[in-house]
């Protein structure tokens, strides 16, 4: 199976398609902070936690409940926007008319506590969690071997991206997002209930977080710092897009993912912060981002 | 201070034995250093500190008349904080001892202090070989295993049986570069060859692209020198890219116990790797482990944490005999008295502060083998350990022939 990894030019399309699988990760992590920034003007550093959270349903659920992968893939997602709702709703709510940064240190904290928690209760280690049969085995692409749950997880990513984003730049209920955003009271005035609209764009940024949680969880073990390692990435990712850009977040995902992949075999000791040097030169060149819009 | 120490060590000495009890500031302060929260947690942790705990109850809380109390903190697998606590515990809160330190880099910062405040340093957690070669002190003791007894033993074990050529896949820090190289001089030395390394950085999530290079050198076994959260997440992938299933063989160079768990024996089984310790090996490290299980939720111990519990052990043990909480006596003393606990029997600690301790060669138990929680090895040899750790003489340490 390995005849051609030892020719550079295949074993390098091999790494390319390893850097997309990630990419789709980072994708589908910044599309959710993207939207609940965009919409809602909150730096939401909970996002890795609810990532964790998400994972870790998926994980009680199969070993408690006996709920495999396919209902995790539902519910989890589900139980993880209902949190974020509750949060919404009972304090994030409270600091929408202050500053920023009012926002970003609340939810830091809440991941702090929801980290803490889950790792008083299981420990660092993390726990197994079995790739569903359906997905199991792979295929022989000439160049690599493609895990079918790699190609899985890039398929359902991309779908879940593309239809966020058709629905909040294509379609009315999109449209009056964006109104309220610009201009709430006016939209109230129109009679769209804005309040409960922006509870359930959180909501649903969230359960972005938390599908991610349960697509991660059969890849990486399910542990507590699981989030916390990838949010980050996840948050340089959004910068380098342009804060609150969702095309800029699912572009500029896949395409780090790509460049992570081929740091990995050039000089694999950098790969780590390859996303962070790119992130101080966009900074620098472009501060609102690739696909940002000056504010 | 000084000079009532000498004095009274003096007194002691003229009295012949431990008569004249001379501990500082009336207590025997213990402190348990090591990972709390990052990915070294579980094989330390708060695991350590119960085991810390059981050594100092077995002595009834006391050691030559005076009260012992332990202390423990987070060093977050950083250097820079864990010298600062080990200066501030030595300083302020009279710390006579520190133990475990797992993350290579951090022990040798911590090192570095206790050598210089000459205070003792037990060393369970951390790797490199460093402690007892050119790094060594007089106040060091390197407790529980290093990266040349497990790729000593692991690697002999396995070319012996034709797997003779190796790609090693490294965590790029410093135990993780020590295990590397003991590995590929041991793979060299009984004949095989090294095809190839690729270094990831510390706590890498994805190692697909690692992975493949392995894959690609079509090395027979792909040895794995890193430790923690790298090791399971490389083993789950390799499961998942069809590694093992190719007829590459997977080599932990450190495998603790709660890596199996956190595989799962599904994808780890086959797993072969050698250890200083298992819970389940005979009838004392049951029963030492069983009253473990009972206080840290049923979680079993790992070699490191059975480590603590030993150096803790053995140390008071030390300042009993010498009636003396002197590092520099108690040091001499600890490698007088021979070392025994559930898992080691008569062991000796050489003059580079080495406990010569047997290894055992482990191999991972199938999900139909395994009969219960945490029945996840079956032994496959044991190595002696004048065999199994780097003679002295290699080591440089500049302690030794003097």
């Amino acid at each position: 199976m390995s005849q051609l990894l030892g020719i550079p030019p295949q074993a390098l399309f091999g790494q390319l398609l390893l850097g997309l699988i990630n990419g789709s990760f980072y994708a589908l992590l910044s599309l959710g902070l993207a939207v609940i920034f965009g919409m809602l003007n909150v730096v939401n550093m909970a996002h890795g936690a609810l990532y964790m959270v998400g994972a870790f349903v998926a994980w009680l659920l199969l070993s408690h409940a006996g709920i495999g992968y396919w209902g995790a893939l539902v519910l989890a997602p589900l139980v993880v926007g209902a949190v974020g709702l509750v949060l919404e709703r009972t304090m994030l709510r409270r600091l929408y008319k202050v500053d920023h940064l009012y926002g970003l240190l609340l939810t830091f904290g809440l991941a702090l506590i929801f980290e803490g928690a889950f790792r008083h209760q299981y420990g660092v280690s993390g726990q197994p969690y079995p790739i569903p049969d359906l997905l199991k085995g792979g295929t022989n692409l000439g160049f690599m071997y493609l895990p079918t749950y790699r190609g899985w997880v890039v398929a359902a990513s991309l779908l879940v991206c593309l239809g966020t984003w058709f629905a909040i730049e294509r379609t009315k209920l999109g449209a009056y997002l964006r109104a309220a955003t610009e201009n709430p009271t006016l939209v109230q005035a129109f009679g769209i209930n804005v309040p409960v609209m922006v509870s359930l764009t959180y909501g649903f940024g969230v359960a972005l977080a938390g599908l991610a949680g349960v697509l991660a969880a059969p890849i990486y073990q399910v542990s507590p710092l699981m989030g916390s390692n990838l949010i980050i990435v996840v948050f340089a990712v959004v910068v380098i897009g342009g804060m609150g850009s969702i095309l800029g977040a699912i572009v500029t995902g896949l395409g780090l993912g790509l460049l992570e992949g081929l740091t990995k075999v050039f000089y694999p000791e950098a790969s780590n912060i390859v996303v962070f040097v790119i992130m101080a030169v966009v900074l620098m060149v472009k501060p609102a981002g690739l696909f940002g819009r000056e504010r | 201070m000084r000079i009532a120490f000498i004095a009274a060590l003096a007194a002691g000495i003229a009295a012949g034995g431990p008569a004249a009890a001379q501990i500082s500031d009336g207590t025997i302060k213990i402190g348990v250093l090591n990972d709390r929260s990052g990915l070294y947690a579980d094989l330390g942790g708060e695991g350590s500190v119960v085991a810390a705990k059981m050594a100092v109850e077995e002595f009834g809380g006391k050691v030559a008349g005076k009260p012992v109390v332990l202390v423990s903190a987070d060093h977050q697998n950083k250097p820079d904080v864990g010298s600062a606590i080990a200066r501030e515990w030595i300083d302020r809160d009279g710390v006579d001892a520190i133990v475990d330190v797992p993350h290579s880099a951090t022990a040798l910062g911590v090192l570095s202090v206790t050598r210089e405040k000459n205070r003792m340093l037990m060393l369970s957690g951390p790797a490199s070989t460093d402690f007892t070669g050119k790094s060594c002190a007089p106040t060091t003791i390197h407790w529980t295993y290093d990266s040349y007894a497990m790729a000593n033993s692991t690697v002999r074990g396995l070319v012996k049986q034709g797997a003779d050529t190796w790609f090693f896949l490294t965590g790029d820090n410093a135990g993780s570069h020590s295990q590397e190289r003991d590995g590929i001089a041991f793979v060299e030395k009984a004949g095989g060859k090294v095809l190839g390394t690729v270094r990831h950085p510390l706590n890498t999530l994805d190692f697909s692209s690692y992975l493949l290079q392995a894959q690609a050198s079509k090395s027979k076994i792909i040895g794995l020198a890193n430790a923690g959260g790298d090791t399971v997440n490389a083993i789950k992938q390799a499961a998942e890219f069809g590694i093992v299933q190719s007829g590459q063989r997977l080599v932990g160079l450190l495998i603790f116990i709660t890596d199996v768990h956190s595989i799962g024996l599904k994808d780890a089984q086959g797993l072969v790797f050698t250890e200083s310790f298992y819970w389940d090996q005979d009838e004392k490290t049951r029963a030492w482990s069983r009253k473990f299980m009972e206080r840290f939720g049923g979680r079993a111990p790992t070699a490191a944490q059975a480590g603590v519990y030993g150096a803790v052990l053995h140390y008071l043990k030390a300042v009993e005999k010498a009636g003396t909480d002197d590092s520099l006596t108690v040091s001499k003393t600890m490698k007088e008295i021979p070392v025994n606990d559930m898992f080691s029997d008569n062991f000796k600690i050489r003059a580079d502060g080495r406990v010569v301790r047997d290894m055992y060669l482990f191999q991972v138990k199938s999900p139909a083998e395994s009969k219960g929680a945490w029945d996840y090895y079956k032994i496959l040899g044991r190595v002696p350990g004048d065999e199994a750790y780097r003679p002295m003489s290699e080591g440089g340490c500049p302690l030794v022939g003097q």
